[in-house]
């Protein structure tokens, strides 16, 4: 009895919970309907290049195509799609995570990379640091941000892509410029004992930094920091490390899935077109880096040439540099501990 | 055999007992058993010793540590604050009244989510509360205080509504019989007041420590999320998943069901004995 209004809630909840799931909207409109499953901060990308391609493919097949678009962080994606969402197309922000499909199912095979060109990414973005107006504690390169008294918030490696492209930069900074292992440890050790809050995702990690004022800087994705700018104003200095790394944004058709329901032929179009000038010219407006050498020199002061490493060259691939350092146990754990006891 | 024919075949009051049970039976199967044993039975797919050094690595040990700790903690003092505003709102008429019952369930509507992004602005160092609370030393977002604020906050509503009926039972007799015995204020509410209460009291107590221990969304804006400090354990399950490593974090939750369905025990038989001996 004393129990019974709670109880009586948590069953309506429960039972309300349930019929929103059942009732999740069916698409209405004739013809094909792909799945684009995507990780969180492309959703406005996508909201902008769907309507270019269904227009695009209406002139050049007469079809009328309908895409829906599914968001949420990359890896909860992957996992979603391994565990049955019917997605035609998926576009990640990190490797791993459609490699994932291939050794999970097999959804994909497991050369998908090669399918499409430049590792069947077309856009790309970096790792970049963000500082409080005038640049107070002259922060230049990655290894500054490991300086004492500096304080820098990243977004939680272990949860996010973001996170773990920015320890990947560091890292990599220090083997371009001919560091070893140790030292690359040894900086990115320095580093991290410098981050008061691991956020759970990147946008998190923003409102942290710009809006609760904590930390001297903030490492994040190129392709956020004019988002930044806009919405928080111009309190802030980009600063643009001689070496960074590229983050790759591979896109991959779910074999499994389109060729179950027949939609092989519009899936890949719609990725392919990704790299057609239109695609690319979305790309860049979105403040990521086109693969088109013609449309990058048209937005050429929007992207500063710096150097630039991929996750292949330096760390042996995306699945390679999970497990060595991000898995339970790999290097990032080591850092975390070894930068508690500074 | 014997006890299973005369279950069958006795006679109830009340009228469909036997398909009401096997719905009961069905319904908790489906909704709640199956869903919570295939997360046994993907742990199965470590050994013991893997299962063992996850469960009890020094992150997650510290994680616990947090969780159970926070968890606790906060549902205290809910049960103290939950029941002062419980008895506020069943023996007090004062304007908007009303409403303030009503602010005591929006915990259970507001996405927790909000919750947490919401405290966390209000106890920054620069929030509202947070600049006032900075300057004697005490920080609150982004530490282990701040995932206790987080805690309470979506515990409160359990207290008050198992509490609340319990109240509005109560008679006036009672306490006017103590007062008549010659009891005290004080010694109306310790001797015959509260043990009235106490089940409900737990009951709620039990709810809003079950409830802190899953919650996820408002507790990870204001934690702040540093290893072996503010670190939750749903938050390592999640970092379980992000790796793919679906044992390891089934493990982990399966710990946190186990202890929690004890606790819930535990609870639940210390009311038993409470209403036994007060006598039904």
């Amino acid at each position: 009895m004393k129990t019974a209004a709670v109880t009586r809630r948590a069953a309506l909840a429960a039972v309300a919970s349930s019929l929103l799931i059942g009732a999740a909207p069916a698409a209405l409109a004739a013809g094909p309907t792909l799945l684009n499953v995507s990780y969180d901060v492309a959703r406005e990308f996508y909201k902008n290049y769907n309507p270019v391609f269904i227009a695009y493919w209406k002139k050049t097949s007469g079809e009328d195509i309908t895409i829906n678009q599914s968001h949420g962080g990359s890896s909860k994606q992957a996992r979603s799609v391994a565990d049955g969402l019917e997605a035609d197309v998926i576009t990640m922000n990190q490797a791993n995570d459609i490699d994932f499909l291939h050794t999970q199912g097999n959804l994909v095979p497991a050369d998908w990379a090669k399918r499409l060109p430049n590792n069947s990414a077309p856009s790309t973005s970096t790792s970049v640091i963000l500082v409080r107006k005038g640049n107070p504690k002259g922060i230049k390169e990655w290894a500054d941000l490991g300086k004492p008294g500096v304080s820098v918030v990243i977004p939680n490696p272990k949860v996010t892509g973001n996170g773990r492209y920015t320890y990947l930069a560091a890292w990599g900074s220090v083997i371009k410029s001919g560091g070893d292992a140790a030292k690359a440890k040894d900086t990115v050790t320095k580093i991290f004992a410098n981050v008061p809050v691991f956020d759970g995702g990147g946008r998190a990690a923003t409102t942290t930094f710009a809006q609760r004022n904590i930390g001297d800087a903030l490492a994040t994705f190129e392709s956020e920091v004019p988002l930044i700018l806009r919405e928080f104003g111009g309190d802030f200095d980009v600063v643009y490390p001689s070496t960074s790394i590229l983050a790759e944004n591979p896109v991959s058709v779910i074999d499994k899935v389109v060729d179950r329901k027949g939609t092989r032929k519009q899936a890949e179009a719609y990725l392919k077109y990704l790299w057609s000038d239109e695609g690319q010219e979305i790309v860049a407006q979105h403040n990521l880096r086109p693969r088109s050498e013609k449309v990058l020199a048209k937005y050429a002061k929007q992207f500063p040439k710096i150097n630039l490493f991929t996750v292949d060259e330096v760390f042996g691939g995306w699945t390679k540099a999970q497990k060595d350092h991000f898995d339970d146990g790999g290097t990032y754990d080591q850092v975390i501990a070894a930068a508690k006891k500074r | 055999m014997f006890l299973s024919r005369t279950l069958l075949k006795r006679h109830s009051v009340l009228p469909g007992f036997d398909l009401a049970l096997g719905f009961t039976v069905f319904y908790l199967c489906v909704i709640v058993l199956i869903p919570l044993s295939a997360a046994f039975l993907k742990t199965f797919t470590l050994t013991w010793p893997q299962f063992w050094d996850t469960v009890t690595s020094p992150r997650v040990m510290a994680s616990y540590r947090l969780t159970f700790g926070a968890s606790f903690a906060a549902a205290v003092m809910n049960g103290f604050f939950g029941l002062i505003i419980a008895w506020v709102l069943v023996r007090y008429e004062f304007f908007g009244k009303r409403f303030v019952d009503a602010l005591v369930d929006l915990p259970f509507a507001l996405p927790t989510a909000v919750a947490g992004i919401a405290l966390t602005a209000l106890y920054a160092a620069n929030g509202w509360i947070g600049q006032f609370l900075a300057p004697l030393g005490i920080k609150v977002s982004y530490t282990p205080v701040g995932v206790f604020v987080a805690l309470t906050f979506i515990g409160l509503p359990f207290v008050v509504r198992t509490l609340q009926p319990v109240l509005e039972d109560l008679q006036k007799e009672l306490e006017e019989a103590a007062a008549t015995l010659g009891a005290s204020r004080w010694q109306t509410f310790t001797r015959v007041l509260f043990p009235i209460m106490m089940p409900a009291l737990l009951t709620g107590f039990a709810l809003a420590f079950a409830r802190a221990l899953g919650e996820y969304g408002s507790v990870i804006f204001i934690a702040g999320n540093m290893p072996m400090v503010s670190e939750i354990t749903p938050l390592l399950i999640i970092t379980k998943l992000e790796q793919y490593d679906y044992a390891g974090a089934t493990a982990i939750a399966v710990v946190l069901l186990v202890v929690s369905f004890v606790m819930l025990l535990a609870i639940n038989l210390i009311q038993a004995w409470a209403r036994k001996r007060q006598g039904g």
